[in-house]
Formats: C-alpha cells, structure tokens, sequence
C-alpha cells in the first residue's frame, strides 16, 4: 500500500520536474533565438502572412478572380490615373492586384508546408533507414540521393513536372522529391553520430526492437539540424514553386499564384511596372522572413552551425 | 593522393549509371506510348508506327533497350532532335558555349565582389557595413531571379535605356563564330561596336545570374574568415609585428579560402538551374532555355540527351572540386 503511494508521489514530482525542464528549454531557446533581431523580424512577418493568409477572403477588398472592365492596368493609388478602389492597381484583365496578393499568400504557405512535410517525412524514413542499418542498403539508398542531387534542381523538377503533367499539385511533389535527398542525408549522418552513444546501447540491450530504437531512441536527438533544413526548405520550395509557376509549369492561371502572375505579367513588363513589381516584392519579403527565422533557429538550435 | 582520385571515380560509376537510367526510363514512364511521345503532336501512320517501333527497337525486351542505349550513349549518339532533326549531341554543343560564357561573367562577378565583401564584413564585424552587406547578402540569397531579371529590365532597359533587353548582340552585326564566345569572337572579328553591342548584352544576365552565388559566397567568406581569424596562428602573426594588411591577405585568407572555393564548385548546379531561368528571361540561346523549349515541345530525345549531359557536366565539376579540395587541404591530401 505505501509502495505504491510513493510510486504515486514519485510520479507526480517527476512529471513536474519534466515540465519544469522544458519549459527551462524553451526559455533558453528563446533567449537564444530573441538575441538575434533579424530572427524575431522575420518571425513577426512570418506571423502576419500566416493572418493574411488565414483571412484572406475577409481581407481581400475585392473577389480575387472578378476582371473589372472598366479598369484594365489601373496604376496604383499614389500614381496619376489611380483609385483608392484598386489601392495597388490592377492587372491585364481587371482583376484588383491586392486582393489577388492577399490570397496568393494561401497558395505560398500551402506549397511550403506540403513540400516540406512531404520531404521531411521522406527524407528523415528513408535516412533512418540509412543510417540504422548501415551495409548495402545504406549503399543503394545514399546512391540513388546522389543520381536526384546530379540534376539541377529547378531541371530535375521541370522535368518531373512534364512527366506528371503542369499543375500546382504536380509541381509539389516535384520539388518534394528534389528536396528529399537534403532531410535523407541530414538524418543519416545524425543518426550515425548518435547510433553508437551509450544511451541507445542501453535501450538496445533493454530490449527495445528496431523500431523503437530508430524513431523513439534515435530521431529525438537528431531533430535540430533537421528543423532548420525544413525552415531553409520552406522558402526553397516557395521559390522553386514560383520558378514553376513562371515557366508555365506550375500552377496554371487564373489562379493568384504569385509565380504565375508574374508570368502573366511579363508582356507587360514595359508598359505597367506594377503588374510585375508586386507580386515578386511578396515572394522576396516572405522568402526573407523565412530565412531571417531558419538563421534564428540555426542560432538557437545547434550551436555548431552558429554562422557568425 | 593517386588513391584519393580514384576512390573518388569509383563513387561517381554508379551515379553515371543511375543518370543514364533516369534519361532512359523518362521518355518510358511519361504518360502514353512513347512512339507517339517521341513522334510529337503530329502523330503517326500504323505503318509508320510499326517501322518506328523497329527503328527505336521498342520491340525489344526492356534490359536490351537499356543496353542498346547505353552503347549508344558511349559512341557519342544522344539521340536526335525531334524539331530540328539533328543530333542532340551537335544541338547541345553549339549553344553550350552561350551558357557556359555567361555562367562564367556570373560567377567571375559573385567572386570579385563577393570575396572582398565577405572579408571586409569579417574584419568590421558587427560594423554597418557589416550588417548592410549581410543584409543584402540575405536578400540576394532570397531573390527569385525571374522577377530580380524583370525588373532590372523595367529600370536599365525601359526607364534609362541603357542595355538591350534581349539576345546575345545586336542584329547588325554578324561574324562566324569561333570560339562560341560572344565577347571573344565579337573582339577578333574587329567590327566597330560589335564588342561593346556584346558586353551590353551580357549585363544584366551576368548580374542576375550572379546574384545568389554572390550572396552565398559573400556570407560564405565572411564565417569562413571569422573562423580564422581567431585561431592561434592568426594571433601569432599579429604578434610578431605583421601588419593588418598581411596577417590578412596571407595568413587569414590563404586558409579561410579553402571552404569557400568549394562552395564556389557547388554553385555549378545553382548556375545551371538558374541559367534556366536567366536565359529564359533574356532570351539568351543557351542549354537552359533549350531544356524548356524542348520541354514544351514535347522534343523528349532533347530533353533526354540534355539531362544526362547537364548531369555529367555537375558531376565532373563536383568530381574536380573534390580533387581540388584534397590538393589544396593538406589535412585531406596526407590522409
């Protein structure tokens, strides 16, 4: 009987000092990450787009597809010949600039979190498996990374994209599978510089199987180069799918997606700078943010790639 | 060191292989029959078709098309070109040099301002220079150079009027080519005005192109020489009386190099990636608006011979940036 009311309060005391060590991580790691201003500003950008993106239709003052015919390249409100109704101008066919930026931000951040979940996921089985086992499975596996890291990227893409055929949907898996290799090698080489430390020999002799060790041993003390590969993924694969969408091979018009509309833009590059203007500032001020935060978190999170 | 190379030569075998199995397997896995796939949107006869499947050996178990293949690939046939009808290998090696003259401006721009612009920032680190320059380095690192391209066109070639928009040189002047070179073969045929007509054409594409190898470069140097500076030799240097001028022109630059002209070798795949979409802006006649064109006109042996000699080419600098790396890094040479 009192045994196990120990084992109760014993319990309880480690549960708390748990608690009380992560909230202790966390702290420090934001100590970490607030001492570098470039981070917290791109996080702070980053924590707006994620607003606009998630009202965009409330935040939109006009339908993102609807062409005012009356108002064809429509310069902005602060050029002669502008209205405080289309405050950023609008594009060949009437549409009103803004609001179309405002829901492109869903489609960006939607191509990144996709990509990357896919890649990660991906890349961080496929290194397990790696690393782990080591011998001709390592072999063929680190193999075939290299044949998909030969090709230029963006090329390796366009080239899946003509297989699987245009499209937003599409051109995601594509450079989901050119991004792979980066999560397949990271986790391979963490989980060989973990797989012989004393603590995973204990849980092997414990008795924990080959699954256990991998995911719930290994993965945990790996994952810090790993979130930083995903944060500098995210605004690749943002950047590849706007590369896409430019060449025509991404999402396809009328979709607000900002590569695509600057590929619609292009005819226009002399006569309307504001067609091509916007939508490359919103790729480049989210790609920024994006980075600003994966070198915040390279900051915090591992101190051996500390780049400065 | 003899055994470094060839260590390295055996790991690379068998991406060669894989390479080739991509290329081979590409024009098979897409969508449809790949006769009609190969034939393009003209289709074919039934008799024509038989008479194809046999020319292209389509008949055959797949393994021996492999092989086939692979043979062919070895004596130099990569196909032939479906819009133009000649070989790929010929197509490919005529606007290489357009390519390879404007990737080499680019990262000879990157390089000269990159180096002295990552070295200035380390040795005033935490100065406004420092911050400015990584600042923009970032941004450069960020840029989506489709859009970076159309706006350097909207400013120096619509409001100032100061580069072409388009091309390698200006249509009024014409001389065989020589060397592939533009500003070379522009320079030897002596015709007044067709190098400055060149050099124009090249600007804005070299600094596009240049932008994100510029970056990382930039950012490159700058840790690569922070590193160094706080070594033990560095400090040792300095104290025998060296001035600034030495301790960091030779004994911090010589070592904090050695990382840097390896991520200058990494950048062949980011110029060749980028030169896709650099000469697609610029109209620029190199492989890279090649590969798209041939992409959209479904002009797959192209595609198919441009991706395995796009993939040799990152491979063989990659492969030589290694050796490099082991000569000039005694830590690995004397391994």
């Amino acid at each position: 009987m009192t045994d196990t009311q120990t084992t109760k309060v014993d319990q309880t005391v480690v549960k708390a000092e748990a608690r009380n060590a992560q909230l202790q991580m966390l702290n420090e790691f934001w100590h970490y990450f607030s001492a570098n201003k470039g981070a917290v500003i791109g996080l702070v950008i980053v924590g707006i787009m994620v607003f606009v993106a998630a009202f965009a239709p409330w935040l939109a003052p006009h339908d993102a597809g609807h062409q005012y015919r009356d108002a064809f390249l429509m310069p902005p409100v602060w050029e002669t010949g502008g209205s405080w109704k289309f405050i950023l101008g609008t594009d060949a066919v009437g549409r009103d600039m803004l609001s179309r930026l405002i829901h492109g931000s869903r489609f960006s951040l939607f191509i990144g979190v996709i990509v990357v979940s896919i890649s990660l996921t991906g890349g961080i089985i496929i290194g397990l498996v790696a690393g782990y086992f080591r011998g001709w499975v390592d072999g063929i596996i680190m193999r075939v990374m290299d044949i998909i890291l030969a090709f230029p990227s963006l090329l390796m893409a366009l080239v899946l994209v003509a297989i699987l055929g245009p499209g937003l949907v599409n051109a995601m898996i594509a450079i989901a599978i050119v991004l792979q290799p980066h999560f397949a090698r990271l986790t391979r080489a963490a989980v060989m510089s973990e797989a012989n430390r004393e603590y995973v020999t204990s849980a092997k002799v414990a008795g924990a199987g080959h699954m256990r060790l991998m995911f719930k041993t290994i993965l945990p003390n790996c994952l810090a180069p790993l979130i930083v590969q995903a944060t500098l993924s995210f605004s690749t694969a943002i950047l590849d799918a706007a590369a896409l969408g430019f060449l025509g091979m991404g999402a396809q018009p009328p979709t607000p997606e900002w590569g695509t509309m600057l590929a619609e833009a292009r005819e226009f590059v002399l006569r309307a700078w504001w067609v091509v203007t916007f939508p490359g500032i919103a790729i480049l001020v989210t790609v920024l943010a994006i980075n600003l935060v994966g070198d915040g978190l390279r900051d915090a999170l591992d101190p051996k790639l500390k780049r400065s | 060191m003899f055994k470094f190379i060839i260590s390295k030569l055996a790991m690379i075998v068998p991406t060669f292989f894989g390479i080739t199995i991509v290329a081979f397997g590409f024009v098979r896995v897409l969508p449809g029959d790949p006769i009609l796939a190969l034939a393009g949107e003209r289709g074919v006869k039934p008799e024509r078709y038989q008479e194809l499947l046999v020319q292209f050996g389509f008949d055959k178990p797949i393994w021996e098309q492999y092989f086939t293949y692979l043979v062919n690939l070895f004596q130099g046939d990569f196909g032939t070109s479906i819009a133009t009808k000649r070989p790929v290998l010929d197509e490919f090696l005529t606007l290489f040099p357009a390519t390879i003259e404007l990737a080499l401006c680019a990262i000879i721009f990157a390089v000269l301002l990159g180096i002295p612009a990552g070295i200035i920032s380390a040795v005033k680190r935490g100065s406004w220079f420092d911050q400015t320059t990584m600042g923009i380095a970032l941004a450069g690192y960020s840029m989506p150079i489709f859009w970076w391209g159309l706006l350097l066109i909207i400013f120096f070639s619509g409001t100032l009027g100061w580069t072409p928009v388009s091309g390698r040189i200006s249509l009024l002047y014409y001389f065989p080519q020589v060397t592939g070179f533009m500003l070379i073969d522009s320079f030897l045929s002596g015709q007044q005005g067709a190098f400055k007509s060149a050099f124009m054409h090249l600007i804005l594409p070299t600094i596009v192109l240049g932008t994100i190898p510029l970056a990382v470069i930039a950012r490159q140097t700058r840790s690569a020489m922070l590193e160094v500076l706080g070594e033990d030799y560095v400090r040792t240097a300095r104290a025998k009386g060296l001035g600034q001028m030495q301790v960091i022109g030779v004994h911090a630059l010589r070592n904090a190099l050695i990382p840097v002209i390896t991520t200058i070798g990494l950048q062949v795949g980011v110029l060749l990636a980028g030169a896709i979409l650099t000469e697609t802006i610029f109209s620029w006649p190199g492989i890279g608006k090649w590969m798209v064109d041939s992409i959209f006109r479904r002009d797959y042996p192209s595609v198919q011979g441009g991706l395995v000699l796009i993939a040799l080419i990152v491979m063989v600098v990659n492969l030589t940036v290694d050796v490099l790396y082991g000569f000039i890094n005694p830590r690995i040479r004397h391994q």
